[in-house]
């Protein structure tokens, strides 16, 4: 476990095709919270989430996630310790739930007999053969879920994870990312709906132009 | 590496399995090119022609482009690219696994080709039986050097139409010298100095393969 804020930004610039995504992030999380990420349109939530996950170069300034430093380290070893959950289809379309859980567990190393585990705990066990193509919006967010649980991922980066889900499904994502703090994990994850984070009763990290305002719960 | 590479090589493969994109389009694809190949020559000069070598590496060639796309496509929506490269697997494996996935499919599509240069334009059965091994070891090359062009255009916009004008100057040595030596096999002659050349290029794609495919997939 790392020592200090598991997520370090100061200053922290991100540039794409000459467009400021982020422009001057400042920005500490404590291991094991969980913090919801809110901010309009093109606030840049996508971007954050995906800076601390090694997905976009640090253009400028400082960060460190996991203790390994975004503009020196080697971001593939960040990439095997940080979940990633975006709001696109994030799977094999042709290969099965399990085929596409097996895959990922197989290249990280995790136990396969973890797999009917994971699809038990996200309600997906029935359908662990049916070809992910097949599955609606609401149950490839559960793989989607499924996945991160085999990772046993440090960080949570989970982008508008609530899109497509029924209230049931949101309230079973809240219970599950609520679980996942309790044990250890740190989890932020941006929402449009700037309600979420009272539901959860967290502190909301507030994006406006590229910049972090921060609120208390 | 080895065990990644073997990871991504299973993963394509069944994905080709399940989709049957192989079977019910490109393998009827190059089987139809041959045949117009062959009712082009006309039914006097098919059987005679010693074009029959030249023209199966051609619709290989189309072949090859279209899986070489198809195998990008698989990783080309953001979310999935996102999603495997979370991973942080190993370029080289993924490399290396993605190259032998073509390749199988592309020894599968040559060989069904292979008997239809020998059906539709009449090429020698003993011939072609001799140069298998040089065909085998031409489309291994090419596997390698498409997978490797085939992520330098990955995601790009245009990447369907720049993939073949990039590939053309890696693609053209190795087709004449498969063609070469598919030429040398049907007339008894030395085959070595083609089988030299390809194997040059096989070892020499798959090591910037190996070597570069990290940098290709990070751009």
């Amino acid at each position: 476990m790392t020592s200090g804020p598991l997520v370090h930004l100061v200053d922290a610039v991100v540039f794409a095709n000459g467009f400021p995504l982020l422009s001057g992030v400042d920005l500490d999380v404590a291991p094991g919270t969980l913090n919801v990420v809110t901010g309009a349109n093109g606030a840049g939530k996508t971007s954050l989430l995906r800076l601390l996950a090694g997905l976009v170069p640090l253009s400028s300034g400082e960060g460190s996630v996991c203790g390994i430093d975004l503009a020196r380290g080697d971001l593939r070893q960040l990439r095997r310790r940080v979940g990633w959950l975006g709001h696109e289809g994030s799977f094999y379309a042709d290969l099965s739930v399990a085929e596409n859980l097996r895959f990922c567990a197989t290249a990280l190393d995790r136990p396969i007999s973890q797999i009917d585990v994971v699809l038990e705990r996200v309600g997906l066990r029935a359908r662990a053969n049916t070809i992910t193509k097949q599955l609606s919006a609401g149950q490839r967010r559960r793989l989607g879920l499924a996945w991160l649980l085999l990772r046993r991922a440090e960080l949570w980066l989970l982008d508008e994870p609530y899109a497509s889900l029924d209230d049931q499904g949101r309230e079973f994502f809240d219970d599950l990312l609520a679980d996942v703090t309790g044990a250890g994990a740190t989890v932020l994850v941006s929402a449009h709906d700037p309600l979420r984070s009272a539901r959860l009763n967290v502190a909301s990290i507030h994006l406006a132009g590229g910049r972090v305002q921060r609120d208390e719960p | 590496m080895i065990r990644v590479a073997w990871l991504v090589a299973r993963k394509d493969l069944r994905i080709e399995l399940r989709s049957r994109v192989l079977l019910w389009q490109v393998v009827p694809f190059g089987a139809m090119a041959l045949l117009l190949a062959g009712l082009a020559l006309g039914p006097v000069h098919a059987g005679h022609s010693s074009a029959g070598p030249g023209l199966f590496y051609l619709v290989m060639l189309f072949v090859a482009l279209l899986m070489i796309n198809r195998s990008q496509v698989l990783e080309a929506t953001s979310g999935t690219r996102a999603s495997v490269a979370m991973l942080g697997l190993d370029p080289a494996g993924v490399f290396l696994g993605k190259a032998l996935a073509l390749c199988v499919e592309l020894w599968a599509t040559g060989l069904v080709l292979l008997a239809g240069t020998v059906l539709v334009l009449h090429t020698a059965l003993h011939g072609a039986f001799l140069a298998l091994p040089s065909v085998l070891v031409t489309l291994a090359a090419l596997a390698c050097a498409g997978t490797l062009y085939g992520a330098l255009t990955a995601g790009g916009e245009g990447a369907a139409t720049l993939l073949p004008v990039l590939c053309l100057p890696a693609f053209a040595p190795l087709l004449i010298a498969g063609e070469r030596s598919f030429s040398a096999a049907l007339d008894h002659g030395g085959l070595w100095e083609w089988w030299v050349i390809v194997l040059v290029a096989l070892v020499a794609y798959g090591g910037v393969g190996i070597l570069l495919y990290g940098v290709l997939e990070e751009s």
